[in-house]
């Protein structure tokens, strides 16, 4: 299958005043068409900064994209100049946030905020557009769109925003979506409607998704090839049910034991003890060492850090003798 | 929105007449009376002039007769300025001071605004640091040390401008920009804060994530939020700038409003005292309903009702 976007070494590192925090490190993944890949990991793992960067969205300084290589239709996104990224951004990759609450412009009416990708990027006119506006959001589900479109954010709920969202983000047709924890912020029976829709417009579309959560029960149920990262690293990486079902790294072996709904009632619930390491500050071998409790803790690499390791076929992961379960084959 | 309308006008004609009875029997508990002076006052003529401007009835009679004159739009005559109407003073002095407040208003926002705007943008730079410092200096620098600085300059090394008075048509630069300069810096480092509030809003990143271009960003998602605290600063910043200012005035010799507030006060002109207190009253309601619907247009979310 021929990859829509491939990222290869990325490397975003942050220069504070506090040192340098290397949010991302040589983190590698493919999305190919039509395909779904989840991005699952911690709060600071470093999801969210590996998708901004890809875009131009993190602020430079302090932000800096330090190397690799992200390819996407022909183009390197991480070479482009901020004029030839915004030609890309809202057109053929969009993006759609985390909090619908507030990513919307409050002071800017529905409808012009909906069809600006438009007139952007394919120069429509105003009525046009605003009818292309109208389509879009009776699209995405949301009753009345011609009035709606008059209407301001705070007339609309957290879910009916988070289709505005999409409509907005659709509306171009671009071959990539980001979708950066686009359900965490709703409430729970939102959230299905949410994924469901999401899900259902990129059949009918055709669209590639990198889908960003920290909700693995989402990532099972939407994601074809799942990257999960810990401290601005991927440490593993495979298809959604192969992943599911042979969790190699005890990272990801943690993280399912977490899922509230798969642990029995009436015990305290499994949680991963401690913090994610400060990443301006990262232990010299294996970053998990100090919170791991599922793998042999002794056995974790201390003097470098465990490079990725094909283990089956698609399926990456990093090469730790202390996490990956069953041992490592030479 | 009429409801709305209506609703302000009762308001503000409530605080109108608290301001009115306010000023009326506090400036009665101030010691002397508009006809105590230095030198003794023959108590026949002072007898007359008491009993001329009504001074000697019960104070609820004066106060009742008074508003009926303010009722009736008679803002009676001066106490101390004898044979002059409070209300040719008034129409003499106040369109000075409009003049010169409304110009000053100009050179503040035509300065402070683009400031701001340009600061927030490019943070943490020299575009932000170099109009910020200035902008904290004209903050610190009294008008009456800024405004002797632009006459050195402009009126006496330069010649440009009269040095003080009010007799030429360009009489009026100075003063307003000696004004605008001071609430230049205000606005300025106001614009700076509001605009760097939204930008750092999640919709922000949205915009950019849509590919709007950096200037689209600024102008169209940022800067309706941004100027919030601007606007609701600009409308009693307005009837403020707008009634003179005793010192501007001092300085460039003009007879604006702004030396009534004060000398009326020290003179003990009791009617003008009035009349001056319920204009900058009638002002302020008017500049602050202008500020509300003003308000409302940016934000969608606040209801006129």
């Amino acid at each position: 299958m021929s990859a829509v976007l491939d990222v290869k070494d990325l490397q975003v590192s942050f220069h504070t005043r506090n040192g340098v925090v290397r949010a991302v490190d040589r983190v590698s993944l493919k999305v190919g068409a039509g395909q779904t890949v989840g991005i699952v990991g911690e709060s600071g793992s470093g999801k969210s900064v590996t998708c901004y960067s890809l875009l131009g969205l993190i602020p430079q300084p302090p932000g800096r994209i330090e190397g690799g290589t992200a390819m996407f239709g022909g183009l390197d996104l991480l070479k482009l100049s901020e004029k030839e990224l915004q030609k890309v951004r809202g057109s053929r990759i969009s993006m759609i946030f985390q909090d619908p609450m507030t990513s919307l412009n409050p002071y800017l009416k529905i409808g012009s905020q909906l069809v600006e990708p438009l007139r952007l990027h394919e120069g429509l006119d105003k009525a046009a557009a605003w009818k292309r506006g109208i389509a879009a959001l009776k699209e995405v589900g949301i009753p009345e769109p011609t009035t709606r479109m008059e209407q301001y954010p705070h007339e609309f709920s957290g879910g009916m925003r988070q289709r505005v969202m999409i409509a907005m983000a659709l509306i171009t047709r671009p071959e990539l979506l980001i979708a950066d924890e686009p359900t965490t912020a709703l409430d729970v029976t939102i959230q299905q409607q949410v994924l469901d829709l999401i899900k259902d417009l990129q059949k009918r579309l055709g669209i590639a998704v990198v889908f960003i959560t920290h909700d693995l029960a989402v990532v099972h149920e939407v994601c074809d090839v799942v990257n999960v990262m810990y401290a601005g690293r991927l440490v593993e990486s495979a298809a959604a049910a192969d992943l599911f079902a042979h969790p190699r790294h005890a990272y990801t072996r943690a993280l399912m034991r977490s899922i509230p709904a798969l642990q029995k009632k009436g015990e305290p619930l499994y949680t991963i003890p401690g913090l994610p390491p400060d990443l301006s500050y990262l232990p010299s071998g294996c970053a998990f060492r100090a919170r791991q409790t599922p793998g042999r803790q002794a056995l974790c690499l201390i003097d470098r850090q465990p490079p990725l390791q094909e283990i089956a076929p698609g399926h990456w992961v990093q090469a730790c003798p202390g996490c990956v379960e069953g041992g490592l084959p030479l | 929105m009429l409801r709305f309308t209506l609703n302000r006008l009762a308001q503000s004609i409530v605080v109108i007449l608290v301001v009115f009875s306010l000023t009326f029997f506090m400036i009665r508990l101030a010691p002397g009376d508009p006809f105590a002076s230095p030198k003794a006052m023959p108590p026949d003529v002072r007898k007359v002039l008491v009993e001329r401007y009504g001074l000697d009835k019960p104070l609820a009679v004066q106060y009742f007769t008074t508003m009926g004159s303010y009722l009736k739009g008679d803002l009676l005559p001066s106490m101390s300025y004898q044979g002059m109407w409070n209300s040719k003073i008034i129409k003499d002095a106040f369109p000075i001071s409009l003049i010169i407040g409304l110009s000053a208003l100009g050179v503040a926002l035509g300065l402070g605004l683009p400031a701001g705007i340009i600061a927030a943008v490019r943070k943490n730079t020299w575009l932000d640091y170099g109009p910020m410092s200035l902008a904290l200096i004209g903050i610190c620098l009294p008008t009456f040390v800024m405004g002797p600085i632009l006459i050195a300059i402009f009126g006496l090394k330069w010649r440009l401008f009269n040095v003080a008075g009010w007799f030429e048509k360009t009489d009026w630069v100075l003063p307003a920009v000696t004004m605008g300069l001071i609430y230049a810096a205000y606005i300025a480092r106001m614009t700076r804060g509001g605009m760097l509030e939204v930008l750092n809003q999640d919709y922000i990143r949205t915009a950019r994530a849509k590919g709007v271009p950096g200037w689209r960003v600024v102008l169209v998602h940022a800067l309706r939020g941004g100027l919030l605290p601007v606007v609701a600063f600009l409308g009693p910043a307005l009837a403020g700038i707008t009634t003179g200012s005793f010192i501007i005035e001092k300085i460039f010799n003009l007879p604006g409003l702004g030396q009534h507030f004060v000398s009326s006060v020290f003179n003990r002109d009791y009617s003008l005292i009035l009349a001056t207190v319920v204009l900058y009253a009638v002002l302020l309601v008017a500049v602050n309903f202008l500020t509300d619907l003003l308000v409302a247009w940016i934000n969608p979310k606040v209801r006129l009702s």
